[in-house]
């Protein structure tokens, strides 16, 4: 049961990491009608220069400062590169990213280069949140930070007790991804620049014509997203890895995600986010193949079957791939996602 | 009417296989050859990644999947052939990795051209991670860590052909390059080749005209899946190797890069590309460890200043030579030149003194580069190398605009003349 | 039988009812004017027809045959063919290359790559007389991109007639059209339709009295008459919604 929790929580965080990054994908997209290729970079950029000012300054500073370079970066192509391909269309802005993309990549190699580094949490985060004891005579209780060593150990052999730990870094992720998300709502539809936004996301001719600067709110919002995949940059970076190859890991994951979802639809982005970030994270701790399961029912296999590679296969072993097989099923039954618009 | 036409092409194609037939002659060294049978096979499958995106306007993220998977299927077959009794000659090996590749590509096709644009984008990059990530799970076929090998050579071969020196194998590559080549010139001068570069234009209006957009789409998707097949038969028959990289992202990525960087809008920008590729993986990463750094940047301002490629700056420079003004850009031309070598050896010395830091600090801090010493400690090497940078940026910014000012007239001069004469008729 | 026949056709977007109910019987040959105000549905009746997109309830039938519901390709080879408000041309193709495309389905070429076209013969002596149909036989080898605003919309009447539909459907043909260019164009229409069955949406009144056996007065997603023109302008509930006004008296005079 415990197994359970833990597991959905930590499959819910990441998630919640994977909408991060994907409301950025999906807010640039709706505006500007550009897929940023280079989106994952940016992430990669985050926890980068997350690590860096970090040594100066410490955790939490760079929490608040990272972002805003990787923004004032983002911004910075958008009007230096972006804004001069918009005329050529969306393959060519499409193709412009993806050259970004390379870039980046050299450029993080070339600076830090092409170990891993130690970027790890704050004192302050390391251990557990809370602590789920399952004990099997008293049941399951709960209790916040780390459970001392006697608790765990049960006192005589017909009593079991199972201590499941929730890293405080998984709720710190979840924490700041909901306060960005309920932030990024709120100045969308409360603030006089998110009304702007919202009617140039639509109708950016118009916005324009009743004497808004456009071109500026492109820019503000390409910055927005990349300081959003950024911020999820540094937390993903310390709690996960910091390695050059971290974008190309979680980049196809997030177009993944954004095609689930259906193209330009935030909810079914955080729809197919959470979707995706449970599955994987069950996946991943299964180790049961076609083999197992036939055990399971008592089926009886021939030595043949039970050694080809399929059967034995392990769902831990299939992980990887589920997203992508997602996305390919989701095409072929329901090609416009999950929640995406229709065209009609 | 036709003739002039024909006697050009006649002349066109017969110096490409004298150049083809020709070539090991000059460069018959064993890194000669090599790089010349890497040629022939990136050329089949840089057209063949055309055909989807500069002919039927489709950016595919995911093509080395069907080169690759035509790899794997053609080395099975080689393998079949040498040990299983599978009588297949070596020489139509690469026409199973063909098949493979026309077989997936029917069969992931279908899911992956029911969308369009983007969207298209996007699937082609989720299905190349799939097949790359099943193929660490699937031994039997990918081979695992080592990959699949196999063993081109034949015993007693036809005329003595044993294909097992490169050259032979270059002949076999070169004669499947020209042949494929010449089909996929004639496939854009058939009624389907047309149709898919209407449906690039506007595939709304292509539906009420009597065609399935979607279905031409698909059509097309087969047929460069064939060729990619054929690329990748050729390639594992060369390396006798196959491993799991031939499908990965970094492979599609490639293709997609050199391709555009050639130019899409014209049959032999490919080609060009194709060239490029094989030259910058197998001579330039000699140069410098940052020649990917140095290839991104230069995709970036292609992209920007340039998208029809090489092929297009070289189409548009013929234009402006027919009528008699090329000479006038000389003198920018030649700026420009001079002042972008010297922006190039100042931002090379910058990054390679930045990769030597990175990377050799073992070494000490001396390296040489271009025949010069470079000391990272010294801070006026440092400078030196900003400064040569700044200077080299400036001028070129300098000679860009004057450039830009006497390209935009003749430009201007070209395109009344045309209207002019269009005006008469 | 009738050309085209629609029953009871209606559209909603979301809650918005654009097209509130619409029966029209259209015969072989005639020549139909759709005028009604801006916003009356006049494009989107036409997109219903053509395919582009799907009544929420009611019938098309084409010759007898319903066609609500089919993609706009099987429509088109069945034997309708429409053209575009907004200029929808291929940009990229010569003029000669846009108005072959628009036969090679007619005459059965279908997706086929084992044929060249410079050697169908049917094909490209059928451009080669839509060329000189629209009189664009001189601009044969300009991108289409590259002509002017009226020469792109004769390339568009092209492609529309060139797969020998018998029901055509022009969306604004004049639109953005001088006067000269207009009266020409007018003559071209006529022309190129003789014996097919024709409607057309137009906002110049002079343009539709002139051309068109029938009009069909179409306000507000509803048909308000449907009659010959001396009957449409006498129409009493037509001139309250529509004409009646100086400029429309005007244009009528001047053509």
């Amino acid at each position: 049961m415990e197994f359970f929790i833990i597991s959905m929580l930590n499959g819910v965080s990441y998630g919640l990491l994977l909408f991060m990054l994907s409301s950025g994908l999906t807010l640039i997209f709706s505006m500007m009608g550009v897929l940023n290729f280079a989106h994952a970079s940016f992430y990669m950029l985050g926890a980068y220069v997350g690590y860096t000012l970090s040594t100066f300054t410490g955790f939490w500073p760079a929490l608040v400062l990272a972002p805003l370079v990787v923004g004032a970066l983002g911004a910075l192509f958008e009007r230096v590169c972006l804004r001069r391909v918009h005329k050529y269309g969306h393959v060519a802005e499409l193709l412009l990213t993806f050259g970004l993309a390379y870039v980046v990549l050299e450029l993080v190699q070339l600076i830090w280069g092409r170990i891993a580094l130690e970027f790890k949490p704050p004192p302050s985060l390391r251990g557990p949140l809370f602590t789920l004891i399952n004990h099997s005579g008293q049941g399951l209780s709960m209790m916040l930070g780390a459970a001392p060593a006697e608790l765990c150990r049960a006192a005589d052999k017909a009593v079991r007790v199972v201590c499941s730990p929730f890293p405080a870094t998984r709720g710190f992720m979840m924490l700041v991804a909901v306060v960005m998300l309920v932030s990024v709502w709120l100045l969308l539809t409360r603030t006089r620049i998110g009304l702007v936004i919202q009617a140039a996301l639509t109708h950016p001719d118009m916005a324009e014509a009743l004497g808004h600067n456009v071109p500026r709110v492109f820019m503000l919002v390409f910055g927005a997203g990349t300081a959003l995949a950024g911020l999820a940059g540094v937390i993903g970076g310390s709690i996960f890895l910091t390695e050059p190859a971290m974008a190309a890991t979680v980049g196809p994951v997030i177009f993944v995600v954004v095609v689930v979802g259906g193209m330009g639809s935030l909810s079914g982005a955080f729809l197919a986010s959470l979707l995706i970030g449970v599955i994987q994270t069950f996946a991943v701790a299964f180790d049961y193949s076609l083999a197992t399961l036939a055990e399971q029912l008592g089926l009886p296999l021939s030595q043949g079957v039970l050694s080809s590679t399929y059967v034995k296969m392990t769902l831990s072993q299939v992980a990887p791939i589920l997203p992508f097989l997602f996305l390919v099923l989701m095409l072929i039954f329901r090609p416009r996602g999950l929640l995406g618009t229709r065209e009609s | 009417m036709k003739t002039p036409i024909n006697r050009s092409r006649w002349i066109i194609w017969s110096s490409f296989a004298l150049l083809m037939g020709l070539a090991p002659l000059v460069f018959s060294s064993g890194l000669g050859i090599t790089v010349l049978s890497q040629m022939g096979i990136a050329i089949i499958a840089c057209l063949s990644y055309n055909i989807l995106f500069g002919q039927g306007g489709m950016l595919s993220f995911g093509h080395a999947v069907y080169t690759g998977l035509g790899s794997f299927m053609a080395i099975h077959a080689l393998n079949a052939a040498t040990e299983g009794g599978l009588p297949l000659p070596v020489a139509l090996v690469p026409l199973a990795g063909g098949l493979a590749g026309l077989g997936f590509a029917v069969l992931f096709g279908y899911v992956t051209t029911r969308k369009a644009g983007t969207t298209f984008a996007m699937i082609t990059l989720g299905l190349g991670e799939l097949v790359f990530a099943m193929s660490l799970m699937v031994p039997e076929f990918f081979g695992g860590e080592g990959g699949v090998s196999g063993n081109r050579m034949v015993r007693d071969g036809l005329w003595g052909i044993t294909f097992g020196p490169p050259v032979q194998v270059y002949y076999l590559i070169a004669i499947y390059t020209f042949i494929c080549v010449a089909a996929m010139y004639a496939f854009t001068l058939t009624p389907l080749g047309r149709m898919l570069n209407a449906v690039r234009d506007n595939p709304e209006r292509v539906e009420f005209i009597g065609y399935d957009t979607q279905r031409v789409r698909y059509l097309a998707f087969i047929v460069a899946g064939f060729f990619a097949g054929i690329s990748g038969g050729l390639a594992a028959l060369n390396f006798e190797i196959v491993t799991a990289e031939v499908v990965g992202a970094a492979r599609s990525g490639g293709y997609l890069l050199f391709t555009f960087l050639g130019g899409a809008t014209f049959f032999f920008g490919p080609i060009l590309g194709a060239i490029l590729m094989v030259l910058a993986f197998v001579l330039f990463s000699e140069f410098s460890q940052a020649w990917l750094l140095y290839l991104g940047l230069i995709f970036l301002l292609m992209v920007m200043f340039a998208p029809g490629g090489i092929a297009s700056l070289i189409m548009m420079n013929l234009r402006v030579a027919r009528y008699g003004r090329l000479r006038e850009l000389g003198l920018s031309y030649l700026g420009l030149a001079a002042s972008g070598l010297v922006m190039l050896l100042g931002g090379s010395a910058l990054v390679e003194m930045v990769y030597h830091l990175q990377l050799n600090q073992s070494e000490g801090p001396v390296f040489g580069y271009l025949g010069a010493e470079f000391d990272v400690g010294s801070v006026t090497h440092w400078a030196a190398a900003m400064s040569l940078l700044a200077v080299g940026a400036g001028l070129f910014e300098w000679t860009r605009r004057g450039f830009l000012r006497k390209w935009g007239a003749i430009q201007t001069a070209i395109e009344v003349d045309i209207k002019s004469r269009e005006a008469v008729l | 039988m009738n050309a085209l026949e629609l029953k009871g056709l209606r559209k909603s977007f979301g809650k918005t009812e654009i097209i509130r109910g619409i029966d029209l019987v259209v015969q072989a040959g005639e020549r139909v004017g759709v005028i009604g105000p801006n916003g009356a549905g006049k494009s989107t009746l036409f997109n219903l027809i053509s395919g582009r997109l799907l009544p929420s309830s009611g019938e098309v039938r084409l010759n007898g045959k319903r066609i609500d519901g089919l993609k706009p390709y099987e429509i088109n080879r069945l034997g309708l063919s429409r053209s575009f408000q907004i200029t929808n041309i291929f940009p990229k193709l010569s003029v000669f290359e846009n108005l072959r495309c628009s036969v090679l389905w007619s005459l059965g070429y279908q997706y086929s790559c084992w044929r060249f076209l410079a050697n169908l013969d049917d094909a490209n002596q059928r451009a080669r007389q839509l060329m000189q149909m629209i009189h664009l036989d001189r601009k044969q080898d300009v991108l289409a991109m590259n002509l002017t605003y009226a020469e792109q919309r004769a390339l568009e009447i092209g492609i529309t007639i060139g797969g020998g539909a018998d029901v055509i459907l022009l969306d604004e043909p004049t639109a953005g059209m001088s006067r000269g260019e207009t009266a020409r164009f007018i003559d071209l229409i006529k022309e190129v339709t003789v014996g097919k069955t024709l409607l057309t949406v137009e906002h110049d009144m002079g343009v539709v009295f002139g051309l068109a056996d029938k009009i069909a007065v179409v306000v507000y997603g509803e048909v308000l008459a449907f009659d010959t023109p001396e009957a449409v302008r006498a129409n009493a509930r037509v001139q309250e919604a529509y004409l009646g006004s100086s400029i429309a008296d005007l244009q009528v005079a001047g053509h």
